[in-house]
């Protein structure tokens, strides 16, 4: 089962009391942009089997969204880190490369 | 005027801990910054108790304040005052950013009481109940079955719950299922 601590309000719960957001730090291309920005904005996702940062609700709770870094194979949670913050902190990457040396996602490592 | 009357007009159910929906309750949402002088005057001065921190609850009778999230108080007043307790807010605050609203009539509470009460609750929200983890004083938004609520344990053996109204029949149903006798598991005993 994952847990998640909600970094808002702190609590420690189980992925029910949360709710999935999708993929994390996604630039967004709306009017103006090509059809291939467009493109790789709406349909082009990770989908990584690893190390993977997604954003993430605390619907039945505080009501608040935060970002996880976390192994979509073993469940494990690196961090979670505010809704405000346009790039994974670097306590959290330290962290995943602890574990897995040279990790790649999007241009982060 | 209308007759107001809550959601199940007082039920009640004696199973091994007894369910009571308490009626109507005067509930407050206040929003702005909780660290600012002008909104922690305010809901003070409506409550007469202190200022909750994080996931904290502090009440005196039908009175108090419950932390709902680092922007967000639940003002809980008597039903006859909440419409003089909403204009105090209003006249403390003007002028600050901020939002308060009565969402009395939205809203339902329920109180079961007995030595089985964190039982019934971790029976029915994914939250830890033993005794140290959860104790009173602690405010804590959750799940139950499938509703969002806000539980809180006004003493040691018993425990208060908000959801909202329109699914106030389910909550009631969801606590007398967990309290019928004979259904035990004695975790915390
Ligand atoms: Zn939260």
């Amino acid at each position: 089962m994952l847990i998640l601590t909600c970094p808002s309000c702190g609590v420690t719960g189980e992925e029910t009391e949360f709710h999935a957001g999708g993929e994390a730090h996604i630039k967004r291309f709306g009017p103006g942009s090509d059809d291939d920005q467009f493109h790789s904005y709406l349909f082009a996702k990770e989908n990584p089997k690893g190390v993977h940062f997604e954003r993430w609700r605390h619907n039945n709770g505080c009501g608040k969204w935060f970002h996880a870094a976390r192994d979509t194979m073993t469940l494990e949670v690196f961090g979670t880190y505010p809704a405000q913050t346009l790039e994974p902190p670097k306590q959290i990457r330290d962290k995943i490369t602890a574990k897995h040396p040279g990790w790649k996602w999007r241009e982060f490592s | 005027m209308s007759d107001a009357v809550s959601a199940l007009n007082g039920a009640t159910y004696n199973g091994f801990v007894t369910v009571t929906e308490l009626g109507l309750r005067g509930m407050i949402t206040l929003r702005g910054d909780l660290s600012s002088a002008g909104v922690k005057n305010a809901a003070i001065g409506v409550t007469g108790v202190d200022m909750p921190g994080q996931r904290q609850v502090h009440t005196v009778k039908e009175s108090g304040l419950a932390w709902m999230s680092p922007d967000e108080l639940l003002v809980m007043t008597p039903y006859a005052e909440v419409g003089d307790k909403l204009a105090q807010i209003d006249k403390l605050l003007k002028g600050k950013h901020y939002l308060a609203v009565n969402v009395s009539d939205a809203r339902a509470m329920f109180r079961i009481e007995g030595a089985g009460v964190r039982e019934v609750m971790a029976k029915l929200c994914p939250v830890d109940m033993a005794p140290d983890a959860f104790t009173p004083g602690v405010f804590r938004r959750t799940r139950m079955a499938q509703i969002p609520a806000a539980i809180w344990m006004p003493s040691d053996d018993a425990v208060q719950i908000i959801c909202f109204r329109s699914v106030a029949d389910y909550a009631f149903g969801l606590l007398k299922d967990a309290a019928e006798p004979g259904s035990e598991v004695g975790l915390f005993a």
